[in-house]
């Protein structure tokens, strides 16, 4: 480790603090239906898009409502995506020729994007037309809106009191789009294009190298689907390479400005979150224990990857572990990066995962493992975190001598039942089909590498899905049948198995009277609170995986270290 | 013999002896599966228990001695389990016994069609029958005395000796079936149906045999339900890991494993917690009719409390003697000390222990020849002597204002003002005269209870509301409760303000206590989350109130706040404690799990624990020890001191979360050490 790599990483901490209060302001300012500037430009079009729809934008929707709602929108979003992959080569611009997609990879990836996942099974640039790409985009801008709307009701939940609605979907997801997505997307393109991203609708290039080989070029409007990839937190680039490609990333600037964007929005969140239930400090505890998680993650990966490979050492080859790294970016960043794109469920990479260091794959499991709770993608990540609190507070609420309570809402059985529910299916769904996959033929058969590595690939693999993150190890068979459907349907459970217990629980909380606060109340602010709630994460969240864990990466570091390798490829 | 009595030592050896016998009877699954966590325990000792039979058919002697121990100490930790929630109950048990003794079969004289009197069992006693009970007769059931005066002894329900006097038409008309009735005939209307009475209840309760869990029971229930169903997908899946990294694990400790990881300590403890809760709430002489009240006290943020007895002692005193101009302040306290020689009340013995304490009188109703004294009369509103000559009066202002005017007196403006500031400072003034001079003003004043306000205190600062009824008028009620230092108050209080004052906490989201005897309680009683009822108040006050209270006690609801907080807190200790411990059980396990796959995870032995059996036999032992270490602290409850929430959770997490986390490292080291020391297993690492 070297102490700009260090100063890097904590610079980078402070500016994700620096950023949470104005773009939380900007968000309570939209949802909270106050003036914000953008007003004469998009008020006119909000009002177009419902009356256009039909929408009553003052009815409000009960929690099985709203769910619905999402349901819908997912749905469309879902069908619409995965007709148009089967025929996309009877489709408009498409100038490379791109067939159409078969069955498995087209579910997978309509799942993928419809879920904000973004995991790839396929190569952008070389499966995927022009039209694919762009329609993938317009999955890009409406996936993330699901997360939004889920914390939004999930937040009306916790505020409101002796109400029986939570809001709107159809009105959030307008107002997210125009407000939010569209405006912040439209100046990350424009900064991303400017720091060196290609923008256009050109044919590949086709260039002749010195060797007289020739050498496709392939290019597109990288800059417009970087941003929002970024800022939606989706992941899901244009080149398979993904954010590691320099027509992604040209400089370490452009990737750092990427880190940011992908944080922006789950950042302000905290604090909108903060700001809507009228106490700002909640919001910072919050945040407090995410960043306190990332920055240990982070510091943990760059330290293994800095150590770099002993075998390696032992051959004279001494340094940081490069495998897989841009030589552009080194150790810092891409541990900084790879933390990131795991923490918050992006799947962007600029570094390739399977050939971290044990220590630093284990950092990226335990980020997903965790439920993507550390900051998160749009909405889920606070949702997540959120649902974390209510069981810290319950487990321990109890010390303070009365019946448990967030945020002055009692948190009785049914809130429980919930809560038990949304952590039971993820790491049922995790451990399950991972276990599955290591004694099953299919599943076997699409491991590259023997031994705990390919274990962890496996778990990272269904990780990634769970935690709608998308983004891959490697040295998996991702576009194999098993895994095309297994990893379809951990994205699938990911994602709603969450969402109906956390809307239940919203709904629940919101016809409760809240108590007021006073010196016996238990407090969910502050350093104390922010302990237990990583305590939480951690033993109740995290630990659940340690037996798996211990035999994939512990196992691969302790006999790297020892010297002991498994084998050649498969 | 009463409940009062009851106080038994917490573990006496034939309670033990009960328990220990009662603790295999509870191995019957069915009874088992009401607690999922130790169901699960019980299904894992079954299966170590087979494995280690068919392991000793095989002769495979060193792995037989090994899965036996382990199945040993899972069946102990079953047991352990049972034991602690047969001892609460045994506890609970003995109280009921020495209720039941008492509930002997009486006969009834039941007024029968056309006034007869028909004898009948008590037993067949229905709701809504007249009987007549005489001196020296027992009460044949509950019921409101309807006619007649007379004093029962309740000593069988509340212990205390004093009769009490029951009466027709007033706030004291109920009655309870098993009392018996010392003096004079009562004619008393039956309220309740065989089975169902306040005696046969507090049994029911007290036995704990329909307890019935509370709603943070059930809450938490479901969470270590769900935690254990997670913990057992966990162990189902580890096994395909480890046949894919070269070795299949034994069931045995797979076993060992999940037990360590489920929430046994607590899922163990939890019921036995919740019994010795309303136990020590039947020490305090307070008959919980639900947990769910208990539960509710833990949760109270405003109490209402009754300003006469329960803040103050009830009785004014004089504090001070106010003279008017030109009378020397002793004239006023030797007039104001003769006026009230022969007044027994608490205000008068207050003159004269004030006149005598700060002027050293000496004189004495006896030592005053020809005294003639003036009792109190609703009539004249005063008091006094005439004694030598002299006519000396105390009285409100009104009557002594005619008594000197009468006399041609003058009052003077000074008594017109002292006797208006003292009523605002909340006391009550009383004006002496002697003749048709005015002399001055005594200043009687409620006394608060010496330490209530130090209770108050602690109370607000563990978030609780304090709030005095009281019928006095606003002003004074002010006063009084800047002094005793309650956060609000409610004057000249009615049943109906007091009811909606209640309604109006609790739309802003408080929990109220309030404590009430009278039948115009019981409207605010039964709105009330906590309504505790005195014993010696009205049947309808009893049936509107969750709680009653056998001392009649006004404070009795703080002491009931508290044992209800103090529940809580050793339900979430424990909670976390156990969740706690999991860690280090995870280092103990999964080295010796998978080392024989990869010896590099010897690292993760952090304990240095000797070897892999030796590792998971140890982590076992302590998970099943840790149960009867705790019982102690289970049936008595954690140290609860109010303080702030703050505060209390910065403790509590030091002490059960850190802990938790901690102790388990060391005991599972210690334990490591004997199995080594003894050559238990095998210590092949």
């Amino acid at each position: 480790m070297t102490v700009p790599g260090v100063l890097g990483i904590l610079v980078f901490v402070v500016v994700l603090i620096l950023i949470a209060k104005p773009i939380g302001l900007y968000l309570y300012a939209v949802y909270d239906l106050r003036k914000t500037w953008l007003d004469p430009l998009m008020r006119p079009l909000e009002r177009l898009v419902y009356r256009i729809s039909g929408v009553n934008e003052d009815r409000e929707m009960r929690w099985t409502e709203y769910f619905l709602a999402i349901l819908a929108f997912n749905l469309i979003g879902f069908v619409v995506l995965y007709v148009l992959l089967r025929i996309q080569a009877a489709l408009p611009f498409n100038p490379a020729h791109m067939k159409d997609l078969g069955p498995h990879l087209s579910f997978n990836t309509a799942v993928s994007f419809m879920t904000n996942t973004n995991w790839q099974a396929y190569g952008g640039e070389s499966t995927m037309s022009y039209f694919s790409q762009a329609m993938l985009m317009v999955q890009q801008f409406l996936s993330p809106i699901t997360g939004m709307g889920m914390i939004l009701a999930f937040i009306r939940g916790l505020s409101r009191r002796n109400a029986n609605t939570l809001g709107n979907f159809w009105v959030d997801l307008t107002r997210t789009l125009l407000w939010v997505s569209l405006p912040f997307a439209f100046v990350a393109a424009l900064v991303l294009i400017a720091l060196g991203n290609p923008q256009n609708w050109g044919p590949y290039i086709t260039a002749h190298t010195l060797q007289g080989g020739t050498q496709i070029i392939a290019q597109g409007p990288v800059g417009m689907m970087n941003a929002i990839m970024q800022l939606g937190d989706n992941g899901g680039g244009f080149f398979n390479m993904n954010a590691g490609h320099p027509y992604e990333t040209a400089s370490a600037a452009s990737l750092m400005f990427q880190l940011i964007l992908g944080f922006s929005i789950p950042v302000g969140l905290t604090y909108y979150f903060g700001k809507v239930v009228k106490d700002t400090r909640q919001g910072w505890t919050i945040l407090g224990a995410m960043l306190a998680m990332f920055l240990a993650g982070t510091l943990i990966m760059y330290h293994a990857e800095a150590v770099g490979n002993p075998l390696l050492a032992h051959l004279g080859i001494h340094g940081p572990n490069m495998e897989g790294k841009e030589v552009r970016f080194g150790p810092a960043l891409s541990s900084l990066f790879e933390t990131s794109t795991t923490a918050v469920s992006w799947g962007s990479t600029a570094a390739a995962n399977d050939s971290l260091t044990p220590v630093g794959g284990l950092v990226t499991l335990f980020n997903m493992m965790s439920g993507e709770v550390i900051i998160g993608a749009w909405g889920v990540g606070l949702l997540g975190m959120l649902a974390f609190a209510i069981l810290a507070v319950f487990l321990a609420g109890l010390m303070v001598g009365r019946t448990p309570e967030y945020l002055g809402k009692k948190i009785q059985s049914y809130e429980v039942k919930m809560a038990v529910l949304a952590l039971i299916v993820p790491t049922f769904v995790i451990l399950g089909l991972s276990a599955w996959a290591v004694v099953s033929k299919g599943g076997l058969a699409g491991i590259y590498n023997p031994g705990p590595h390919g274990l962890s690939e496996v778990l990272y693999a269904f990780s990634s899905g769970v935690g709608n993150n998308g983004s891959a190890f490697g040295g998996l068979d991702a576009a194999s049948p098993f895994y095309t459907w297994t990893v379809g349907l951990a994205m699938l459970f990911g994602r709603f198995a969450m969402y109906i217990p956390a809307l239940a629980i919203a709904g629940s909380l919101v016809r409760k009277q809240a108590v007021p606060e006073s010196a016996g109340t238990f407090p969910t602010h502050g350093v104390l609170f922010a302990a237990l709630l990583i305590a939480t994460v951690i033993i109740v969240g995290a630990l659940v995986f340690f037996p798996a864990l211990a035999l994939g990466p512990l196992a691969e570091h302790f006999a790297l270290w020892s010297g002991h390798l498994f084998g050649g490829g498969a | 013999m009463s409940v009062h009595h009851l106080k038994s030592k917490t573990l006496s050896s034939q309670a033990v002896g009960q328990a220990i016998g009662e603790a295999f009877r509870k191995l019957n699954p069915r009874w088992m599966m009401h607690n999922p966590v130790m169901f699960v325990v019980e299904l894992g000792s079954v299966f170590t228990t087979i494995d280690a039979i068919r392991l000793l058919a095989a002769g495979n002697d060193s792995l037989f001695s090994f899965t036996l121990q382990i199945s040993i100490w899972l069946w102990l930790t079953v047991l352990f389990a049972n034991f602690a929630e047969a001892l609460a109950e045994g506890r609970g048990r003995a109280q009921a016994q020495a209720l039941k003794s008492t509930r002997t079969e009486t006969m009834a004289r039941r007024i029968g069609q056309g006034g007869k009197i028909e004898v009948i069992p008590g037993t067949q006693l229905k709701k809504g029958d007249r009987v007549v009970v005489a001196a020296g007769e027992t009460i044949p059931s509950d019921g409101t005395v309807v006619q007649g005066v007379a004093s029962v002894d309740e000593s069988t329900i509340t212990g205390e000796s004093a009769p009490v006097i029951r009466a027709a038409g007033s706030d004291t008309d109920a009655v309870i079936g098993g009392t018996r009735v010392l003096s004079d005939e009562i004619t008393v209307l039956i309220t309740t149906n065989p089975g169902e009475t306040f005696l046969d209840r507090m049994i029911t309760l007290i036995e704990g045999a329909r307890r019935q869990k509370t709603p943070n029971e059930i809450a938490l229930a479901i969470l270590l339900a769900g935690l254990t169903l997670i913990f057992v997908v966990v162990i189902m899946t580890t096994e395909p890991f480890a046949i894919y990294s070269g070795k299949a694990v034994s069931v045995t400790v797979l076993i060992a494993l999940l037990v360590c990881l489920i929430p046994t300590t607590i899922g163990g403890l939890m019921s036995a917690i919740g019994i010795s809760g309303m136990n020590r709430l039947v020490q305090k002489n307070v008959l919980a009719m639900s947990g769910r009240a208990i539960e509710a006290a833990g949760d109270v943020n405003v109490i209402l409390l009754d300003k006469t007895g329960t803040l103050t002692l009830g009785n004014r005193m004089a504090t001070e003697f106010v003279p008017m101009p030109g009378v020397e302040e002793k004239t006023l306290a030797q007039a104001a000390l003769f006026s009230s020689l022969s007044d027994d009340t608490p205000e008068g013995q207050s003159i004269v222990g004030l006149a005598r304490e700060h002027f050293g009188f000496s004189e004495t109703a006896e030592n005053l020849p020809g005294a003639e004294f003036q009792e109190f009369s609703a009539q004249t509103q005063m008091s006094g002597v005439d004694y030598a000559g002299r006519q000396i009066r105390k009285g409100s202002a009104m009557a002594i204002s005619h008594f000197v005017e009468n006399q041609g007196g003058q009052l003077p403006a000074q008594m017109t003002h002292e006797v208006t500031r003292i009523g605002r400072l909340g006391g009550t003034p009383l004006v002496v005269a002697e003749g048709n001079t005015v002399l001055g003003v005594i200043y009687l004043k409620d006394v608060v209870k010496p330490g209530i306000k130090e209770r108050l205190q602690a109370l607000r600062e563990s978030g609780i509301k304090t709030v005095m009824i009281t019928g006095d008028n606003p002003v004074t009620a002010e006063t009084i409760a800047k002094e005793v230092g309650v956060d609000d108050f409610l004057a000249q209080a009615t049943p109906e303000t007091k009811l909606s004052y209640i309604k109006k906490e609790q739309a802003e989201g408080y929990l109220v206590g309030m404590v009430g005897d009278g039948t115009n309680d019981a409207p605010a009683l039964s709105q009330a989350d906590v309504a505790v009822a005195m014993n010696s108040g009205t049947q309808a006050a009893r049936e509107a109130g969750n709680m009653v209270d056998l001392d009649s006690s006004p404070t009795k609801l703080i002491d009931i706040v508290e044992i209800g907080k103090q529940i809580l807190i050793t339900r979430g200790a424990m909670t976390t404690f156990s969740i706690a411990n999991d860690v280090a059980k995870y280092f103990a396990i999964i080295p010796a799990m998978f080392i024989v796959m990869f010896p590099g995870l010897q690292a993760l032995n952090i304990m240095h624990l000797t070897s892999p059996e030796s590792a998971v036999l140890s982590a076992v032992i302590f998970n099943a020890v840790i149960i009867p270490l705790l019982i102690p602290l289970a049936l008595r409850g954690v140290s609860y001191r109010p303080a702030g929430a703050a505060v209390m959770l910065r403790n509590n997490l030091l002490i059960y979360g850190l802990g938790g986390l901690v102790l388990p490292f060391v005991g599972i080291k210690l334990i490591d050490l004997a199995v080594t020391a003894l050559h238990l297993v095998s210590l092949h690492p």
